[in-house]
């Protein structure tokens, strides 16, 4: 998948930082304002999606590599699983171990931040490894598929039979 | 009247007509473009009814879907036919169906007690007490007072969730959503996962190549 | 008391809008557009189920703002956040089978090199 234009990939760089970090802070404040994990775990995704899609296949295995996605989707969901694990400290499954604290502000609710970072890394890693995966699929014999912007989008193809 | 009603209504309309489009078009671009009017339609009802979380989600969501729908489409061409018999008896059925089921909500909204009837707009079940909906199943519904209960478990969690009662401790959230995804109702958070999980496994699993065959393939074409 | 089951009966027929995409519809890629009308109208008629008006103003949603002093008018007054709960982990969900399906149809047409159902099923790879 070939990158875009010099005027997509400059505004990339600009505003691929302010997403990841709007992401960051909507899970993070997730029990005092509207978000939470899942809604700044696929904003975390839209900026890495943002990301490949502007620089192209090649560029963005360097950077962000499929394997490290694949991983970080898993240790999420463990991590949640391990929190819910953690609340037999105090007396059974998911219970809420940690001290509730004063409503709106930001270390209060318990255990809820640190369930909303797992979600948060669980939703924005599996989404963006689920979008490489179909991104990066490509037709038999085929050569590069023609990207997004470039052009007229690809004939029947030419790879012979089918077995 | 109610002004979230009009604009509701507005915006439904506007919803309705953009799915037709966007099932009866034949060119499959401007049918994933459709759908993307659907999706932002319906973030907008989720702010108009009172869900800024689900708007949020739901925008970023409908973005991810719109990428990954363009990119397959634009890329693949394939002229859709013209619709064949089947369509058009299948097409009668699901409208005498909508009708038949449209009939009983009507149906509904009149026959039964009071727990069983449809209840207005803008008048959730939580409205009741627990004490008035046994007591008077017709009779006009009355605003929780605090020192009643709520007439449905949603009326419950706004009570009592935020700072507990004697027998269980609150969470402590501000954003009762997120206390009950979360705390309340952290188990099937935990099942929801495992779907999401899941789902991306399979897609993985029907996008993986096997190494010898596909090695065995590029060998053929040359 | 038809107004106010007018919002109930129009996201009921996007419903039926999509459930007709996946029954009659022969392209692959209509049919997902059609299951994705059908979760949005879904996830439509549970939020629509939990509104609670405010009688000359914007509905309260429920999140506390500005302290503990708020917490009498919210209890009293603000939106179910039960049916939100669930819609919230609903659309996530719904995206990921989205991406399934879409994985599915990439294979089928990269076997079948067409979308079209009808002509699958006379080729019988």
């Amino acid at each position: 998948m070939q990158g875009m234009s010099l005027i997509v990939k400059n505004v990339t760089r600009l505003v691929a930082g302010f997403i990841a970090i709007f992401g960051v802070y909507t899970v993070f404040y997730g029990h005092v304002s509207p978000g939470g994990g899942f809604a700044g775990g696929v904003i975390l995704a839209g900026a890495l999606v943002l990301i490949v899609l502007a620089f192209g296949e090649e560029f963005s295995r360097k950077v962000l590599p499929h394997r490290v996605a694949k991983i970080s989707d898993a240790l999420g969901a463990m991590g949640f699983l391990l929190v819910a694990l953690f609340g037999y400290m105090a007396g059974g499954f998911f219970v809420n171990f940690l001290p509730p604290g004063e409503p709106c502000t930001l270390f209060s609710a318990g255990t809820i931040p640190i369930s909303n970072l797992a979600i948060g890394v669980k939703v924005g890693a599996g989404l963006f490894s689920a979008f490489l995966a179909l991104a990066l699929f490509r037709r038999q014999g085929e050569g590069n598929p023609r990207g997004l912007i470039s052009g007229r989008p690809n004939d029947g193809g030419s790879d012979g039979d089918e077995p | 009247m109610d002004p979230v009603l009009i604009l509701l209504l507005a915006l439904f309309g506007f919803m309705l007509i953009g799915s037709i489009v966007a099932v009866e078009t034949r060119d499959l671009l401007s049918s994933v473009i459709c759908l993307g009017a659907v999706g932002f339609g319906t973030s907008v009802a989720f702010l108009l009814l009172g869900a800024p979380d689900l708007a949020i989600t739901q925008v970023v969501v409908e973005i991810l879907v719109l990428v990954v729908l363009v990119r397959v489409v634009i890329t693949r061409k394939d002229e859709t036919q013209a619709t064949s018999r089947s369509t058009l008896a299948v097409g009668s059925v699901m409208l005498v169906l909508g009708v038949l089921v449209a009939v009983m909500f009507w149906m509904l909204a009149g026959a039964g007690d009071g727990r069983l009837k449809m209840r207005a707009f803008g008048d959730p079940l939580m409205n009741e007490t627990a004490a008035a909906a046994t007591a008077a199943p017709a009779g006009e519904p009355q605003i929780a007072t605090t020192s009643a209960e709520p007439g449905s478990i949603g009326g419950a969690y706004l009570k009592h969730d935020l700072v507990g009662t004697p027998v269980s401790r609150g969470t402590g959230a501000a954003n009762y959503v997120m206390g009950i995804v979360l705390d309340s109702r952290g188990y099937d958070t935990l099942g929801e996962a495992t779907v999401i999980f899941t789902a991306i496994v399979g897609a993985y699993a029907v996008l993986r190549r096997i190494g010898r065959q596909a090695h065995a393939r590029d060998v053929a074409d040359r | 008391m038809t107004l106010q089951m007018l919002p109930y009966l129009l996201a009921f027929l996007l419903l039926v809008v999509g459930l007709y995409a996946i029954v009659a519809k022969r392209n692959v890629i209509k049919i997902i557009v059609g299951l994705a009308i059908l979760d949005y109208a879904v996830n439509l008629i549970l939020v629509l189920v939990g509104y609670r008006t405010t009688p000359g103003a914007a509905p309260m949603a429920p999140i506390l703002t500005g302290g503990m002093a708020n917490e009498p008018a919210l209890v009293a007054g603000a939106v179910d956040p039960l049916p939100q709960a669930l819609v919230l982990t609903s659309i996530v969900i719904s995206l990921s089978v989205t991406a399934l399906l879409v994985a599915l149809g990439l294979r089928l047409y990269e076997k079948y090199r067409t979308f079209d159902t009808q002509r699958m099923r006379n080729l019988r790879g």
